[in-house]
């Protein structure tokens, strides 16, 4: 195992009653690389990002970060390490404008007055001016509340809250798959931009053209196992779909169907 | 072309939205609530609604009690929760408040043997803050770590607070405080201890830690929990607060009276529910301000007021005061329906 690694997993696995969501997964993800996590429906990688997040406790397995193992209570926990998600369900306060809520959980006050700090919303803004401005994300008005936004402008908030405060990985689960042509356009390029300054992403997607497009190596999933993970300059997208489908094993473990 | 034509429309529909405060609707039903009883007191009865100074005094007076609580609940539904208990926790402690503020030329003070009487005003007021702080806090305890509804749990502390006030003197009313007690609710002094009171809370919710994650909390707890917000902990603060400020309440509302009876309170949560409704508070939670609630507590006092201007029967009144309940709860199931739909 050489230096370079961000995450690695070791069987990790989790189990709902007599589901196996997640079986045995041997995972990792090297500096500044960015990889996909595909697989067909209930093929574990929901499950994957909940028990790397912090959101749901493996039943088995290890994670290491950074080289060192690590056990992530809560999402807050793995935030700390600086692992940021973002959820499918974007965790976004709707009544809450753009730099409330990019700094939710963690906002700059004058002084420290227990819950009853003041809040320093000039430096908040002007924050969240330039983390928008990083990821060349284009929002109107930073002051208007997010129940008055589009669904793009949603997602984008949500993850220009999570590129300005990650500092060693992004988790998107299908970042776009709620969103228009023009609007996913924005979400890759905010991507790209990920990958230029160098943080690792581990991004869940159904869509391949925007895998192939965006990531260096694909992970794919198939019934709660890892069966292959393939680099996605050498491959192509029928060589991917056969992995997911199960016609075709990577690992060779697994029998093919017709 | 059309792609900047677009852009430029959508900022500008974004700053229309930004720059028209809720508060303004508001605002605009407060004064057509009073043109309307203005114009119905000319129409009926040949005379001003008005132009009253003695009746604007009164509005104002008896809004601001129950104003104080609709304080406590509005910050309680921002948080997405609800409290049922204002009142009888008022109830509650308006009599354990009173029977340490009794005068000892009283012979029948509730602790005369003991000697508790006649003592300093502070006395009374700490005792009665203590015992709306205390019932706060087990309603926050209760919602924030069983996770049963915030409606159940205050309606369970409704019954068991108004238990507690007809317990304490088995019934009996307690009276005949000291001088010092009797200035707590004497003359405008609910006013301004409302107006403190809203001031207060305007500034944690708009500009603090507090009204941040208060609102955060009811516009998306789940959210509030992964970006690390202490939900819990927060709720249990928001009810608690809730809880002192229907004690400070009692306070004011038995040293105005001049005694304390079991009864007293009866209906004020639904009236300080009724407030923040119609100030724009919303059910849902997340939405909703104290100047809204000023508002909503002045329109409330104008229409109860205009009621008796209008000669209205007492029993009507009452009818017609939960009509109003109703349809502040339904304008804001529908205004959010609206909302959903945009």
């Amino acid at each position: 195992m050489s230096d370079d690694i961000v995450l690695r997993t070791e069987g990790l696995t989790k189990h709902y009653g007599g589901v196996h969501a997640l079986d045995d997964a041997d995972f990792q993800l090297r500096e500044g690389e960015h990889v996909a996590v595909v697989g067909d429906n209930g093929a574990g990688k929901s499950t994957f990002v909940r028990q790397i997040t912090g959101v749901e406790r493996p039943t088995a397995g290890k994670i290491f970060f950074e080289g060192r193992e690590v056990e992530f209570r809560t999402p807050i926990e793995a935030r700390d390490m600086g692992i940021e998600t973002v959820f499918q369900n974007l965790a976004l306060a709707d009544d809450l404008d753009v730099p409330s809520n990019l700094f939710l959980g963690r906002e700059e006050i004058y002084f420290n007055l227990g819950p009853f700090s003041f809040l320093n919303e000039r430096k908040m803004l002007a924050h969240a001016r330039e983390a928008l401005n990083a990821t060349g994300i284009k929002i109107p008005d930073l002051r208007n509340k997010i129940r008055n936004m589009s669904g793009g402008q949603r997602q984008c908030v949500a993850i220009s809250r999570a590129a300005s405060f990650a500092s060693k990985l992004i988790i998107m689960d299908e970042p776009t798959a709620a969103l228009g042509v023009q609007e996913t356009a924005q979400v890759e390029n905010i991507i790209r931009n990920l990958k230029t300054r160098g943080i690792p992403l581990i991004l869940v997607s159904h869509n391949l053209r925007q895998v192939f497009d965006l990531v260096d190596r694909i992970w794919v999933f198939r019934r709660g196992r890892v069966v292959g993970t393939v680099e996605a300059k050498k491959s192509h997208a029928n060589e991917v779909v056969s992995l997911i489908t199960g016609v075709k094993s990577g690992t060779g473990e697994e029998p093919a169907f017709a | 072309m059309a792609e900047a034509a677009g852009a430029a429309a959508e900022i500008a529909e974004a700053s229309r939205r930004r720059s028209y405060p809720a508060e303004l609707n508001i605002f605009a039903g407060l004064v057509i609530t009073a043109l309307v009883f203005e114009g119905l007191g000319w129409i009926l009865l040949g005379q001003s609604f008005l132009f009253n100074p003695a009746r604007l005094q009164i509005i104002i007076l008896q809004v601001a009690i129950v104003g104080i609580i609709a304080v406590g609940v509005t910050q309680v539904i921002i948080a997405g929760g609800i409290d049922l208990s204002s009142g009888s926790i008022l109830g509650a402690t308006a009599m354990i408040a009173m029977s340490f503020a009794q005068t000892g030329t009283y012979p029948r003070a509730v602790f005369i043997e003991q000697g508790w009487v006649d003592l300093p005003v502070i006395v009374p007021i700490l005792v009665g803050l203590g015992c709306g702080l205390f019932a706060g806090l087990i309603n926050g305890l209760i919602i924030a770590y069983t996770k049963i509804p915030p409606f159940i749990a205050t309606l369970g502390m409704m019954v068991s607070a108004r238990g507690v006030a007809n317990w304490y003197s088995k019934g009996m009313p307690v009276s005949f405080p000291t001088e010092g007690f009797k200035v707590i609710g004497a003359g405008m002094t609910p006013v301004i201890i409302l107006v403190v009171v809203a001031i207060v809370f305007h500034v944690a919710l708009r500009y603090t830690l507090y009204g941040r994650r208060t609102y955060a909390i009811g516009s998306n707890e789940h959210a509030a929990r992964v970006s690390g917000i202490n939900v819990e902990r927060h709720q249990v603060l928001v009810y608690t607060i809730a809880g002192l400020l229907a004690g400070l309440a009692a306070l004011v509302l038995c040293s105005r009276n001049l005694t304390a009876q079991a009864g007293m309170g009866f209906t004020y949560e639904l009236d300080a529910i009724a407030m923040a409704v119609i100030g724009g508070t919303s059910l849902a939670g997340g939405r909703g301000s104290i100047v809204g609630s000023i508002l909503g507590m002045l329109i409330f006092g104008i229409i109860i007021s205009g009621f008796t201007f209008l000669r209205l029967n007492a029993y009507y009144q009452e009818m017609i005061k939960g009509a109003i309940i109703v349809a502040a709860v339904v304008q804001d199931v529908y205004r959010q329906r609206m909302r959903g739909r945009a």
